[in-house]
């Protein structure tokens, strides 16, 4: 019998943070509020000032494992998870070759099952992504996958995303969509505007994105489908996704760290690590952004985790490959986003667990697929993926120090607010003082 | 802003200050008098080493830079390089890297993607790079070198000297730029040194032509061209880059020549003393009437001569101050 006592944290609920310790036998919660003696062989975490509540659910991360194991793998993206809070997270499809079938699938799942963490899997809606064929939706379903999406790009060709859109529907899947619509931005290397036009870069149109999120908000009227928008860059993106949910449309949007934290003048100086698509956009889209997730109006934060080898990042802008690291300072970008306050603590969880582990239907457990349970309150009796969250800590982000195998951080050499102290998962303790067990 | 490319990098025109600008085309100045010696040279950079580094075709450029390397009595390493690094296999950083283990004081580089050049700077900081054009961002000693031939020609009709008149004779002056904006770095340094220097400038292109948000150009877009040809003191055209997709943003090349190609029917609207340029090498008869080219108010063959000295003075001005033989 395993035990693990985190004492006199603040238990964030959905509404109410209360202070209290949280004891976990055996991979669950056994009791929280006055837990009294720690049993003698019980491990314990002072857990005073900091924010003790679900861990972190990452919808959005990009493993390389199977094809590019040089800039990451299932074990070392789970690493780089686990400091940055994670007890989840969802693979997606664009390996090499990519996660189209449930042969691939269960490879990436029976990886995923080595590490401390629950790794789900995002199948591909296209075969190979190649947006001309349904893949085996039906299949990959059965094996547990709920997402799916051909990320990287989006589904082009709007008859095959409504077909899409149909044929999931009674497989109680949602899919996924990479908003851009690649023939407006082909080319385009980063955010079209006078930025871009001086620097001589092609430009990635706002509207290449807006289109397709206006395009996919009418199919699922159409089709009555689930659909989840993968990182919403821009205010009017954001405002059709919001709009069309309050209408009553199943869909959902999360926003990745960089977009807002980050905005086009990032690339001024040609540096191919601040290459992402979709781009990073103009000031007014990085504070439409933050406006949204101060308000409680997004669903998800989604790193977008995005490791590439170095030798590719140093590459022209234009030829070099798109994408950021994010697993790692997501929570601290996150936190300092909502405001660094005290009052935050609910939405943290909220964006960062709660709403993705929802999405990612992971707020039940399920034993047939070895899952455990994700983003739910901190009761007895429910699965431990908990995180203790420091609210005082400050650190500097140093690319020679993260988990990740990649090393292609925008943020290297930034102070950050926040900081994950300790990451329990399954009950197990696996990072602790931010440093993995 | 920049006052002076001393020691510095010359990336872009787009942070140097009339001062700057002015300083390189007076030392330009100078230089022109060494190509008229018998004995063309000066021991300015003896014992210095400039490699010339294109990854992207070019003839002209690329000899120029040479000549005015060799003029200065340094050593030139000469490396042709594959257009894409990519298909070479080979990252940018890697390449300069190899190149810089030869032992370089100076690197000349041209590159077919935008900011290559800033990039490179990055990665070998105890080496000056000279951007000698990268995509569409920037061509420098270009920009520099359509001023220089400008004021050199009104200093020439003012009876003074480019040294004396200093960014005078750029007060006012009307620029008309004309064509493939869109795709050209030489219209991108053109338009700061113009307009650092205290001319007004309009561009006239098709709408597909002109870059996608010029909102923040210090440039007007002519309503009507064959105005603007009355305008302009000086007409710059570009070539018309079909390799970069040009040809599909336009109807046709037949179109693009008779909405904005400079025939000779729209060159006898110019005032006589209009000076016509064009950085080279010609579409002659798609963006410029073969005759037109051959007018002599056409200034095409005089910007290529003033572009060794120009180049000589950019390469002198930034190795400044590298501790060779006491030379510099």
């Amino acid at each position: 019998m395993s035990s693990l006592v985190i004492r006199n944290g603040y238990i964030v609920g959905e509404d109410s943070v209360e202070v209290g310790d949280v004891l976990i036998v055996d991979g669950v919660i056994a009791a929280t509020g006055d837990v009294g003696e720690t049993p003698s062989h019980a491990v314990e975490i002072d857990a005073e000032g900091c924010w003790v509540g679900p861990g972190f659910v990452d919808l959005h991360t990009h493993l390389r494992e199977p094809g590019r194991e040089e800039a990451e793998t299932i074990e070392s993206g789970a690493r780089a998870a686990a400091v940055g809070g994670f007890t989840a997270l969802v693979a997606m499809p664009n390996t090499e070759p990519p996660l189209d079938n449930a042969a691939l699938v269960a490879y990436v799942l029976e990886q995923g099952a080595r590490t401390p963490l629950d790794i789900a899997v995002a199948g591909a809606i296209t075969v190979g992504r190649e947006g001309e064929k349904l893949a085996p939706m039906a299949e990959m379903a059965a094996l547990g996958v709920r997402l799916f999406t051909d990320d990287g790009v989006g589904v082009q060709d709007p008859s095959l995303m409504r077909r899409a859109l149909t044929y999931a529907a009674p497989l109680g899947v949602r899919l996924a969509q990479h908003c851009e619509d690649e023939l407006l931005a082909a080319g385009g290397a980063m955010n079209e505007g006078p930025l871009s036009s001086r620097l001589g870069l092609g430009g990635r149109p706002a509207l290449a994105e807006e289109l397709m999120v206006m395009r996919d908000i009418e199919l699922v009227r159409l089709t009555g489908g689930s659909l989840h928008f993968l990182h919403l860059s821009t205010a009017r993106s954001v405002a059709m996704a919001i709009q069309a949910r309050r209408e009553g449309l199943d869909v959902t949007f999360e926003v990745a760290p960089h977009h807002f934290t980050l905005d086009e003048n990032s690339c001024e100086g040609f540096d191919p690590i601040f290459k992402v698509h979709p781009p990073l956009r103009g000031a007014p889209d990085v504070l439409a952004l933050r406006e949204a997730l101060r308000a409680g109006l997004v669903d998800a934060v989604a790193t977008d985790h995005a490791p590439h080898a170095p030798e590719l990042k140093d590459l022209p802008f234009d030829e070099a490959p798109p994408g950021m690291l994010g697993l790692e300072h997501v929570a601290s970008l996150t936190f300092e986003a909502l405001g660094a306050t005290p009052d935050v603590a609910s939405l943290l969880f909220e964006v960062l667990s709660r709403g993705p582990a929802r999405i990612a239907q992971l707020r039940r457990s399920d034993a047939r697929h070895r899952l455990s349970a994700h983003g739910g309150a901190l009761v007895t009796g429910e699965d431990a993926n908990i995180v203790v969250f420091d609210p005082h800590a400050r650190w500097l982000v140093q690319s020679e120090n993260l988990q990740s195998r990649a090393k292609n951080t925008p943020y290297d050499g930034r102070e950050l607010s926040g900081r994950v102290r300790s990451t329990v998962a399954k009950g197990r303790l696996i990072v602790n003082e931010g440093l993995l067990v | 802003m920049i006052d002076s490319i001393r020691g510095q990098n010359l990336l872009t025109l787009d942070d140097l200050s009339s001062r700057a600008i002015v300083e390189i085309l007076d030392t330009a100045e100078s230089f022109v008098e060494v190509q008229r010696r018998s004995v063309k040279k000066v021991p300015a950079l003896k014992g210095h080493v400039v490699a010339s580094l294109f990854f992207e075709e070019s003839t002209r450029t690329r000899l120029s830079f040479e000549t005015a390397a060799k003029r200065l009595s340094a050593d030139v390493l000469s490396l042709a390089v594959a257009s894409s690094s990519v298909k070479k296999g080979e990252s940018l950083r890697d390449t300069i890297s190899t190149i810089d283990a030869l032992g370089i004081d100076a690197v000349v580089m041209r590159h077919s993607s935008s900011g290559a050049a800033v990039q490179v700077s990055r990665y070998v900081p105890h080496v000056r790079v000279i951007n000698a054009g990268d995509g569409q961002h920037q061509h420098p000693t270009q920009g520099l070198l359509d001023a220089f031939t400008v004021r050199q020609i009104l200093a020439e009709r003012h009876a003074t000297s480019g040294l004396e008149s200093g960014a005078e004779l750029f007060k006012g002056l009307h620029v008309l730029i004309v064509g493939d904006v869109r795709h050209s770095r030489v219209a991108r340094s053109d338009i700061h040194a113009y307009t650092a220097l205290g001319a007004e400038v309009k561009v006239a292109a098709p709408g597909t032509l002109l870059a996608p948000d010029m909102t923040k150009w210090p440039v007007t877009v002519a309503d009507d061209f064959d105005e603007a040809l009355q305008w302009a003191d000086v007409v710059g055209l570009l070539r018309l880059q079909r390799e970069r997709g040009s040809g599909s943003l336009v109807p046709s090349l037949a179109e693009f020549t008779s909405t904005f190609g400079l025939t000779v029917e729209r060159a006898r609207m110019l005032r006589p003393e209009t000076i016509i340029m064009h950085p080279g090498p010609m579409n002659r008869g798609v963006e410029i009437d073969s005759r037109v080219a051959d007018l002599p108010t056409a200034a095409i063959a005089r910007q290529v001569s003033n572009g060794v000295p120009v180049r000589m003075a950019t390469l002198f001005l930034s190795m400044a101050g590298l501790k060779k033989d006491g030379s510099i």
